[in-house]
Formats: structure tokens, C-alpha cells, sequence
């Protein structure tokens, strides 16, 4: 089954790494992902750009209202997600625990996938 | 058990929203750096055991008002508190105040607190080392370092400074939106000086200082999460990215300045070229132009050449055009010259900065880019002139290097043709 793990973290302390700390946890978490990669187990990977370069589409209204910024103001921003292919919530969350060591700080929501399509965009 | 370096980053990203609410409390800087300063030391005994709070923002200003309410009440002698409701209501929970101190409340707190560090009694120099001290909460002798004075010396520019603003009249009401506009300017303004500070240095000086950039770069970040759909905000936050993209291509080995047509472009870090360019692109939405904005728009040109001569020379004359509108200068106009003498031929741009030579006869750059049309121009004995008056007009050595650089190509081919 295919699950998401959704990163949250507060985008003031992220912000905030130094050029060291950001590149040693993206060496550290480059251990954990190419672990998942030779396994089969991990499909795309994003990282989001800080919630400063965000809009939003209110849809919710005619005519649909576009503004600036994240669509949540919450303490703790969504930066980012993994795509699991995980033969359950257990070895999934033992996945993230993996990678929540190699990054700590913030929440990994696991929220498994109803519907995936590749797409076809060449990246 | 909280790991220590996890509670070090969340007391820096903390700091400049929970100064700011304490400076409104206290009205006064030191009383709320040093309330910041022990919440912190709290934080440091009793995160590791517990736990860091839910919002650790909230909980840094809840303990570093308490504690100092308690000396300032020890101090005298239990008097009551001359202050309004706010200060007088020690009870308030943790939960309250972060019901209380929504967004809104933090925006106007934190422009505040940086409005006060770029007071217009205060020269600039003492601005950017109050505002990395205050806001950034680097320390005197980090600050000093960038500055390249001693430590002592920064923290007289530092007392000195809050000496001014303790004297000053701090507006401490909520601002009215006319009001907010001109601190917001004021504030960009100075995060501009900061990102120069660190930009402009060059030689051995240059690594220590380029973590200005990345502070105002912090700063600007922090302005814009305040003031999402800003355009003005946008722009800084982008020029800032799209310039600092540059900096591992900006110096050799040697630490000599390498312009921007010799620079290795697979050097340039395409992150920050990106998320500049989203800023850019949502500012423009907004339709409302301004000098960011534009010098954005032209430091995305370069950014999306792939070589010197892919550059959009046509489009950034009319961004300077456009600059020189909004803010008619003689330097923006000696830019635009450059622009033209890229787009249609030197002859035409020192026909365009003639007329400016009286009023930059003491700037560097001025001569800089006179010598060098002339010398595109094959006027070698003229061009020599004025790069030996931009030496004279020299800021840095790395400055004076690069024209001699200049001096010694026109020698070579002198002497080749004699």
C-alpha cells in the first residue's frame, strides 16, 4: 500500500539551520532514502520551498480569491513529503522514525494513499 | 530528554518575536533582552527534562516577563506597578497569552522592535549592530568581528545606541496602516544595509562578513512570514536571494572580486536563483512597482542567463529606465549606461554618462565604467586617465586590483602596438 509521510516543521527554526547543520541532515537523510530507493520501498520525494513563496486559491467563492502565503497558519509548516510503498503502518512509521532521526524536530503525518497517478512529468 | 542543539534553535528562531513582545511590555531594550536572556537560561534547565513547551515563543516571553516583573518589583520594594492591566496580571497562562498573541499581534512587535533599531537619529552603522544584536541576538563579539572593530569597541556602538533610543519617542501604540507602511520601508531599507555590509566585503575580510547576507536574509524571511502579500517585501526578500545566489562565484581563489561576466555560472546556487524567482513572480501580481521589486527583476535577468551573452540587455535598460523613474539618481542612470553600452554600443553610453561627471566626480564606479567604454572605444590614453582616477576613488583594495587589472591590459597592448 502506498502511503504519505507529510513533514511538518516549524519553518522559523528551519530557517534558522546553518549551512552545516542543513547539509548534514541532507547527507543523513540521503542514507535513509537510498536504503528505501534499493529496497523498492520509495517513490517521489519532495522538499516544499519556504511557506513565503506560497499562494492560495480560495475556491471556496465565485469569483476564486488568490492571496499570498500558505493556505494555514499553523505553528508548524508542511516542507515537504515521501512517497512509501509500505506493507503496513508499522513498518511505515518505522521508516519515518529512520528518517525522523536522521532530521529531528517537527511531525511526520503518515496518511495512507487512495488514488496515485505517476503523472508524466519529466523531472 | 530534548536534545541541546534542538533547544539552541528554538531560542534563536524564538528571539525576535519574543523580544519584540517583551520590548512592548517594558519599553525598554535592555529590560527586555535581559528578560529574554534569563527565560532562556529557565529554558536551558528545564527543557531538557520536560519537554520543550507546545509554543515555545510564548513560553520565552511568559517566564522572561515574570522574572523580570519580580526584580523590577525587589526593586522597589514591592511598590505597586506604575503600568497598565498588561504588565500588572502575572496570572495569565501560557495558553492565554498564545490565544492573545495571534499574528497580528507578533507583526506590529516585531516591525516595531526592528523600527526602533533603525531609528533615524542612529547612524547606520550603529542600525545593522543593534538590530544583529537585538533581533538576531548575535553576539557583541560576533558583531564585532563583522565589523571588523574590536569587541569593546562594538559594545560602546552598541550602549551608545540604546542610550539613543531610551532618550528617543518610541511610538509603542499600534500603528495605523500609513504608519506601518513607513516603519515596513524604513525596515527594508536597513536589512538592505545589512545584506550590503556582508555583500561589499571583499579579501580576507569576506567569509567572516557573508554571514551578514544570511542574517539579512533571515530577517527579511521573518518580515515576510509577518507580511505575506507585501509585493515591496517580496521583491527585497527575492533581490537578497538572487544576489546572495552568486556569492561562490563572486571571489578566486584568491580572494580577488570576480565580476559577474567571468563568473563560473555552475557555481551560482539554483535553490535560492529559484525561490527568488517565485518571490519575483508572485510581487508582480500585485501590479504595484517599486525599487525592489525592479532590482530583483534585473538580478533575475542575470540569473536566468546561461552565459554573458544570453543576457537581456534590452529589458534591463528599461528596469533602470523604470528605477530612474521612481527614483531619478545619477548612479541608477551611470547602470542604465551600462546596460546601453551592453545593448547598442559604448559610443551611445558615454554619451549618456557625459553629463553625470559632475556630480560623481568622487565615486569609484563612475570612472570605473568611463575607462572602461573608452577603452572599448580604443581611446587607450583617455581610458588610462580615468582608471587612474577611479584607483585614486578606490572603497577596497579588491576594488583598486580589479583596475589596475584594466591598466595592465592597456599597457600590454600598448606595448604590443609600439
Amino acid at each position: 500500500m502506498l502511503y504519505a509521510i507529510l513533514c511538518y516543521h516549524d519553518e522559523a527554526v528551519t530557517t534558522c539551520w546553518s549551512k552545516e547543520h542543513e547539509a548534514k541532515v541532507m547527507t543523513d537523510l540521503g542514507v535513509v532514502q537510498e536504503r528505501l530507493a534499493r529496497n523498492g520501498k520509495l517513490g517521489p520525494v519532495a522538499r516544499l520551498m519556504p511557506t513565503t513563496a506560497a499562494t492560495t486559491l480560495r475556491k471556496d467563492r465565485e469569483p476564486a480569491v488568490v492571496m499570498d502565503g500558505p493556505f494555514a497558519e499553523t505553528k508548524e509548516q508542511l516542507l515537504g513529503f515521501y512517497l512509501i510503498d509500505g506493507e503496513s503502518l508499522e513498518e511505515v512509521l518505522e521508516i519515518a522514525r529512520d528518517l525522523g532521526k536522521a532530521n529531528p524536530g517537527g511531525a511526520y503525518e503518515i496518511r495512507p494513499l487512495m488514488m496515485f497517478t505517476p503523472g508524466s512529468v519529466a523531472v | 530528554m530534548t536534545d541541546l542543539a534542538f533547544i539552541d534553535k528554538a531560542l534563536v528562531s524564538a528571539r525576535p518575536r519574543a523580544v519584540a513582545a517583551l520590548l512592548r511590555y517594558f519599553r525598554n531594550l535592555d529590560t527586555a533582552e535581559e528578560a529574554f536572556q534569563e527565560a532562556c537560561l529557565r529554558a536551558l534547565k528545564t527543557w531538557p527534562e520536560k519537554g520543550p513547551p507546545r509554543d515555545p515563543t510564548a513560553w520565552l516571553i511568559l517566564v522572561g516577563r515574570n522574572v523580570a516583573l519580580d526584580q523590577t518589583r525587589r526593586a522597589r520594594r514591592q511598590e505597586p506597578l506604575p503600568e497598565g492591566d498588561e504588565i500588572a496580571d502575572p496570572e495569565v497562562s501560557e495558553a492565554e497569552l498564545v490565544e492573545r498573541l495571534d499574528e497580528a499581534h507578533y507583526r506590529d512587535d516585531v516591525l516595531r522592535l526592528l523600527f526602533v533599531c533603525c531609528h533615524p537619529e542612529l547612524p547606520a552603522t550603529q542600525q545593522i549592530a543593534l538590530a544583529l544584536r537585538m533581533v538576531s541576538g548575535l553576539s557583541v563579539a560576533q558583531i564585532a568581528r563583522a565589523f571588523l572593530v574590536t569587541e569593546t569597541a562594538m559594545e560602546q556602538r552598541i550602549t551608545r545606541a540604546k542610550a539613543r533610543i531610551a532618550k528617543a519617542d518610541v511610538p509603542f501604540e499600534a500603528p495605523g496602516p500609513v504608519e506601518r507602511a513607513e516603519r515596513l520601508a524604513a525596515v527594508m531599507a536597513m536589512i538592505y544595509l545589512v545584506f550590503n555590509e556582508g555583500y561589499s566585503a571583499s579579501g580576507g575580510d569576506a567569509p567572516m562578513r557573508a554571514g551578514l547576507c544570511d542574517e539579512a536574509i533571515r530577517l527579511a524571511r521573518l518580515l515576510l512570514r509577518l507580511f505575506p502579500a507585501e509585493p515591496e517585501m517580496m521583491g527585497l526578500t527575492a533581490l537578497l536571494l538572487l544576489q546572495h545566489s552568486r556569492s561562490a562565484a563572486r571571489f578566486d581563489g584568491n580572494g580577488e572580486l570576480v565580476l559577474l561576466d567571468d563568473q563560473d555560472r555552475a557555481l551560482w546556487n539554483k535553490g535560492m536563483i529559484a525561490e527568488g524567482l517565485a518571490l519575483l513572480e508572485k510581487a508582480i501580481r500585485h501590479r504595484r512597482r517599486g525599487v525592489y521589486q525592479i532590482q530583483a527583476a534585473v538580478a533575475a535577468l542575470h540569473a536566468q542567463a546561461v552565459s554573458p551573452a544570453d543576457t537581456d540587455w534590452d529589458e534591463i535598460e528599461q528596469l533602470y529606465g523604470a528605477l530612474e523613474a521612481l527614483t531619478p539618481s545619477p548612479v541608477i542612470t551611470l547602470n542604465r549606461a551600462v546596460a546601453v553600452s551592453k545593448a547598442k554600443g559604448p559610443k551611445e553610453a558615454l554619451d549618456m554618462i557625459a553629463p553625470l561627471e559632475a556630480k560623481l566626480s568622487g565615486y569609484f564606479h563612475y570612472f570605473g565604467v568611463k575607462g572602461a567604454l573608452l577603452k572599448d572605444l580604443g581611446r587607450n590614453e583617455e581610458a588610462r586617465t580615468a582608471f587612474d582616477r577611479a584607483i585614486a576613488l578606490a572603497n577596497s583594495p579588491a576594488e583598486a586590483a580589479h583596475i589596475r587589472m584594466h591598466l595592465d591590459r592597456l599597457a600590454k597592448e600598448g606595448a604590443r602596438a609600439g
